[in-house]
């Protein structure tokens, strides 16, 4: 294993995109971000700018609207980074697949490396997802 | 030549400054952890943020200034490792001490903010220009009362050299024990916490406000370098206390006296809500202004 792996996996800092999420994952996100599930036992912080994260959360629904922001933010993180879909919406458009205005799933314009399934997901879900896709790097 | 370059690279220089400024950080973050009541990052946690920055892309932003973008960070990583060389040798050796290396110190000292001002104005981001601005005014804020606390330990050893501050603290006892002393420790103290720009006074990087301010639009080595010099600045300011007002750190007490520096700058770290710029300065100016001049007075009349 590579140093550039090694600290890539020990400290991953994480942006939270939300594209037009309903909400619902973003609370959860940030449930998994409080004292009570300490993810910074694994290195994990939240910050503020797209410039420091190694790996995205990606909430919601992908749109005409909102598709341009978020490959804006995915080209103003520095490589390596990850992409992590958190919640139902974002693994798959499921409902809102028919509608006119859906551009689509994540995994069509990004390449995502973890699935988090759940509406919404619970915070064990999502610390369990993040943990894994760093274990698979 | 060779042991001056030895001195500033490796001991007491940057590699050991570094690692233990980085080690500092680690402690920072695990006492935080343990008041929140959880169980906080490994040890190694600093060193795998560190390595981490440093491999990855660095990025420009359109439109800014490159050089002085990418050249801010080394600035003020300089100040600190002159700073760190400059203290411990004069520990350890005081006889290498010269007039006015004292004022030397608070130059050099100037230099992070500096760095952090050019790098947050050449950035073209409207956020960090924002924490480039407040970064300034706090940093005409603390200097006052920060200025007024080393006059007072100049004023009672009655002399600018640093080596001669510590023989006069080893002969009379350490200026910390009087009443001036207990005034200038106060105040370096507080002022340390703004010079970390540490919580009640982390107004310029306010996560809620403007994200990162100055920091927002760095990644890579020239973030990884920032890291290091607070990190560094972590380790300096307290040593640079304990040098001139508490016995200097050549006995093996110094470093209990460090660690109770350290926990103490943590905790009030995390048991105070942030300031707001205006509000800061008020209290530098005239709160801490008017108690480092009741120090002042009381050093000139001799207490």
């Amino acid at each position: 294993m590579g140093i550039k792996l090694w600290g890539l996996k020990k400290s991953p800092w994480v942006f939270h995109v939300a594209a037009a999420p309903c909400n619902n994952c973003d609370i959860e996100i940030l449930d998994a971000l409080t004292p009570r599930f300490d993810v910074e036992r694994f290195g994990i912080l939240l910050v503020g700018s797209p410039r420091h994260a190694d790996a995205l959360l990606v909430t919601g629904i992908l749109n005409r609207k909102n598709l341009p922001r978020v490959l804006r933010v995915y080209e103003q993180t520095p490589k390596p980074c990850l992409v992590i879909a958190v919640g139902t919406c974002a693994c798959h458009p499921n409902i809102f697949s028919v509608s006119y205005n859906v551009t689509g799933p994540y995994d069509k314009h990004l390449p995502v490396h973890v699935y988090i399934p759940g509406c919404p997901p619970k915070p064990e879900t999502i610390i369990a997802g993040v943990v894994k896709a760093l274990k698979n790097l | 030549m060779i042991k001056a370059i030895i001195n500033f690279v490796i001991y007491p220089g940057l590699l050991f400054t570094g690692g233990i400024g980085l080690f500092l950080t680690w402690i920072d973050r695990k006492v935080t952890a343990r008041i929140q009541w959880r169980v906080g990052p490994p040890i190694y946690q600093p060193y795998a943020d560190f390595i981490k920055l440093l491999l990855k892309e660095t990025f420009v932003p359109k439109g800014a200034s490159k050089v002085a973008f990418l050249l801010a960070p080394f600035l003020g990583l300089i100040g600190v490792n002159v700073v760190s060389t400059m203290l411990f040798l004069m520990n350890f050796h005081p006889d290498l001490s010269f007039v006015g290396d004292i004022i030397v110190i608070i130059y050099l000292l100037a230099l992070p903010p500096l760095s952090v001002i050019i790098g947050g104005a050449s950035a073209r981001n409207p956020l960090s220009s924002v924490g480039a601005s407040r970064e300034m005014t706090l940093f005409f804020g603390y200097e006052l009362p920060f200025l007024i606390a080393v006059a007072i330990a100049v004023i009672k050893t009655g002399s600018l050299k640093i080596g001669e501050i510590i023989i006069h603290q080893k002969l009379y006892g350490p200026l910390l024990y009087s009443f001036s002393g207990v005034i200038a420790g106060l105040v370096f103290l507080i002022v340390t916490q703004a010079k970390l720009t540490f919580v009640p006074f982390d107004i310029p990087e306010a996560e809620q406000e403007i994200m990162a301010g100055p920091y927002l639009e760095y990644s890579g080595v020239a973030l990884a370098i920032f890291k290091l010099t607070r990190a560094m600045l972590f380790f300096v300011l307290p040593v640079f206390l304990i040098t001139i007002l508490w016995g200097g750190m050549a006995s093996p007490w110094s470093i209990v006296k460090f660690l109770v520096i350290v926990v103490l700058i943590v905790l009030i770290k995390n048991t105070n809500p942030r300031l707001r710029i205006d509000q800061a300065l008020k209290f530098f100016w005239i709160g801490l202004g008017i108690l480092s001049l009741i120090g002042l007075i009381l050093a000139l009349v001799g207490l």
